[in-house]
C-alpha cells in the first residue's frame, strides 16, 4: 500500500534481498535503483556515469542477471534479489571476477569498474560466450573511457572457467 | 523526474481500466524511464504491467507462436524454439542494444519504444512528435541519421527498433487488449508513417496495451540474414539495418521477404521488390536491381544522402548472404 510521507510525497514500502540481507524500505515511485543504492543506503560501489543506460557503469545484478539500475525504478524491485560490487566477495575472499581483474589490471582510473565487473559476472551465467571475440561483443554495454578493454577481456577470459560452479546468485558475507 | 502516482494491477482488465491519456504502462523502462528523465514524457501516473504474467512462449495451433510481450528480449533471442526457428529474429535481437538492456526490455516495449532523433529527446527545441505543431528542426538541420523514405514536411524520425525490422520480414501479428476487447493488427499496420501526425508512432489507443506477439510458422530457417550497418561495432542504433529472408524452391527463390531499419519511422518493406525477387535464380544482378527498385524513391536530407547508397549495397550484401545461408557467412572472417 502506498502511503503519504511527512512532506506529502507518495511512498511505497518494498521488500527485496540486497547482497544476501533482506530489506524493507520506502521508496518513492521516481527513485531509481542507482539513487536507492547510491543516496539512501550508501552503497556507493555502483556508479553514475551516463545516467541514460549508454555507460555500463552502474550495471548490478538483479536475480542473477546483469541490469542498468539508472533505468530500473526502486519501486519495481519489491520481491528482487540484487548484488551489487559491494556483494561479490565473501568476507576477504574476493570473487573470481574481482581477482582476475586485478591480476590483469584491468582497470585503469576504476570508475567502470564495478559495473564492468559485474557485468562480467553477469555474462559468465548467461553462458553464452565462447570465444575473446564473443566476450567483446558481449561486455560492449560496459564503456572504459581510460581504454583498458584489452585487459578487461582478459581477465573476463580467465574467470569464466573459475566460475562453473557459481550458477546461482551470489550470496554477500552474512547469508 | 516529474512525480508521478503508481500502481500496479494484478490484471490485464485492471490495467487497461486504469490507462488513459496521462498515464503509462511500465514494463522494462529502458525507454520510458530514460524519457522521463529527460522530461520528454510525463506521465501523471505510471502503471506497471510486470505482474500480469504475459512472460510465456507457446506453440500456437497452425504452428507458429505466440510470445509474451513481458518476455525479455534476452530470453527471446534465446530461447531455443526463436533460435532454431526463426533465427533471423534472434540475430535482429542480437544487434541492438546491450546485453543489460536486452535483460531489462521487453518484447511488447520494443515495439513501443520512441525514436532516438536529437530533437525529439531535446525539450529546448521545436518537435512535432513531442510538441504537435511546434515545428521539425531535424529537416534542416543535423540529419545524418534520420527517414529517407516515408517522411513528411512534419517529421523524419526513425523507429530505432532492430527487433521490429525482423518482425516485419516475418509478418508477425501483434495481439492488443483494451476495454473494448481484443484484436490483432498485423506488423506492417501496426508502426505508421508520421504524416502530419508525427506524435503517433502506431495504431495503438491509449488504453490499449500490447498482450503478445504472434509468429506465423517458421519459414527462413535456412536462408535469412539480419545485417546491421552503425558507426561502431557494437552497442549503436543502426544507420541502416536489412532484415532479409528467402525461401528457395530448388535453385529458384519461391518467396522473399526484405525489410529496412533506420530508414524511415517503420519499418520499411516493399511488395513489388519482394515479388519481383520470387520466381527468380538469385543473382548479383537481380539484387542489384531489387535494392534500386526499393531505394527509387528515396528522399534524402541534407546530411543523409549517404544512406542510399549504403542501403543499396547492404541489401545486396544480405541477399547474397541469406541466398548462400548461414553456415558460409557465418564462417567468412
Amino acid at each position: 500500500m502506498s502511503a503519504i510521507s511527512p512532506n506529502g510525497v507518495e511512498e511505497h514500502p518494498i521488500c527485496l534481498t540486497l547482497n544476501g540481507q533482506r530489506r524493507t524500505l520506502q521508496v518513492n515511485p521516481w527513485t531509481t535503483l542507482l539513487d536507492l543504492l547510491r543516496e539512501q543506503l550508501d552503497l556507493v560501489g555502483t556508479k553514475k556515469g551516463c545516467d541514460h543506460g549508454q555507460c555500463g557503469a552502474c550495471t548490478v545484478l538483479r536475480d542473477g542477471k546483469r541490469v542498468n539500475a539508472c533505468l530500473t525504478l526502486a519501486i519495481m524491485c519489491n520481491g528482487a534479489e540484487l548484488v551489487t560490487i559491494e556483494g561479490l566477495a565473501v568476507g576477504d575472499v574476493l570473487h573470481p571476477m574481482q581477482r582476475a581483474f586485478i591480476t590483469h589490471d584491468a582497470f585503469q582510473c576504476g570508475y567502470c569498474t564495478p559495473g564492468q565487473i559485474c557485468s562480467a559476472v553477469g555474462l559468465a551465467r548467461e553462458g553464452r560466450a565462447d570465444t575473446r571475440e564473443a566476450i567483446r561483443e558481449q561486455m560492449s554495454g560496459n564503456l572504459c573511457r581510460c581504454g583498458a578493454y584489452g585487459n578487461i577481456v582478459a581477465a573476463v577470459e580467465e574467470a569464466l572457467p573459475l566460475m562453473t560452479d557459481l550458477a546461482q546468485p551470489q550470496r554477500g558475507p552474512n547469508p | 523526474m516529474t512525480p508521478f502516482s503508481y500502481h500496479k494491477p494484478a490484471s490485464i482488465s485492471e490495467a487497461v481500466s486504469l490507462a488513459g491519456a496521462s498515464s503509462h504502462f511500465i514494463a522494462g523502462g529502458t525507454n520510458l524511464v530514460d524519457l522521463m528523465k529527460e522530461n520528454v514524457v510525463r506521465p501523471k501516473r505510471l502503471i506497471d504491467i510486470s505482474g500480469l504474467g504475459l512472460n510465456g512462449i507457446h506453440l500456437t495451433l497452425n504452428g507458429g507462436l505466440l510470445i509474451g510481450a513481458l518476455v525479455s528480449n534476452a530470453d527471446l533471442a534465446w530461447h531455443p524454439m526463436i533460435e532454431q526457428h526463426y533465427p533471423l529474429l534472434s540475430d535482429a535481437i542480437l544487434a541492438g542494444a546491450s546485453p543489460q538492456l536486452r535483460n531489462m526490455a521487453s518484447t511488447g516495449g520494443n515495439l513501443l519504444q520512441r525514436t532516438r532523433c536529437y530533437y525529439f529527446y531535446d525539450t529546448g527545441t521545436p518537435c512535432n512528435k513531442r510538441e504537435p505543431g511546434s515545428g521539425c528542426p531535424a529537416r534542416t538541420g543535423s540529419n545524418r541519421i534520420h527517414a529517407i523514405l516515408g517522411a513528411s514536411d512534419a517529421c523524419v524520425a526513425t523507429h530505432p527498433s532492430d527487433m521490429c525490422v525482423a518482425l516485419a520480414a516475418l509478418e508477425a501479428v501483434v495481439h492488443v487488449q483494451g476495454p473494448r476487447g481484443e484484436r490483432q493488427i498485423p506488423f506492417a499496420a501496426f508502426h505508421r508513417l508520421p504524416e502530419d501526425t508525427p506524435e503517433r508512432d502506431n495504431q495503438l489507443a491509449v488504453d490499449e496495451l500490447v498482450v503478445a506477439i504472434e509468429l506465423p510458422p517458421p519459414e527462413f530457417e535456412n536462408h535469412y540474414r539480419y545485417l546491421k550497418i552503425r558507426d561502431r561495432a557494437s552497442y549503436a542504433f543502426a544507420l541502416v539495418s536489412v532484415a532479409a529472408a528467402l525461401k528457395f524452391d530448388g535453385e529458384v527463390i519461391q518467396q522473399a521477404r526484405l525489410a529496412l531499419g533506420g530508414v524511415a519511422h517503420k519499418p520499411w518493406r516493399d511488395p513489388v521488390v519482394e515479388r519481383m525477387l520470387a520466381g527468380q535464380a538469385p543473382s548479383e544482378a537481380l539484387f542489384t536491381r531489387a535494392a534500386q527498385t526499393l531505394l527509387q524513391d528515396a528522399k534524402p536530407l541534407s546530411h543523409n544522402g549517404f544512406k542510399v547508397t549504403l542501403a543499396q549495397r547492404a541489401i545486396v550484401r544480405a541477399l547474397n548472404d541469406a541466398a548462400y545461408g548461414a553456415a558460409c557467412w557465418r564462417a567468412r572472417p
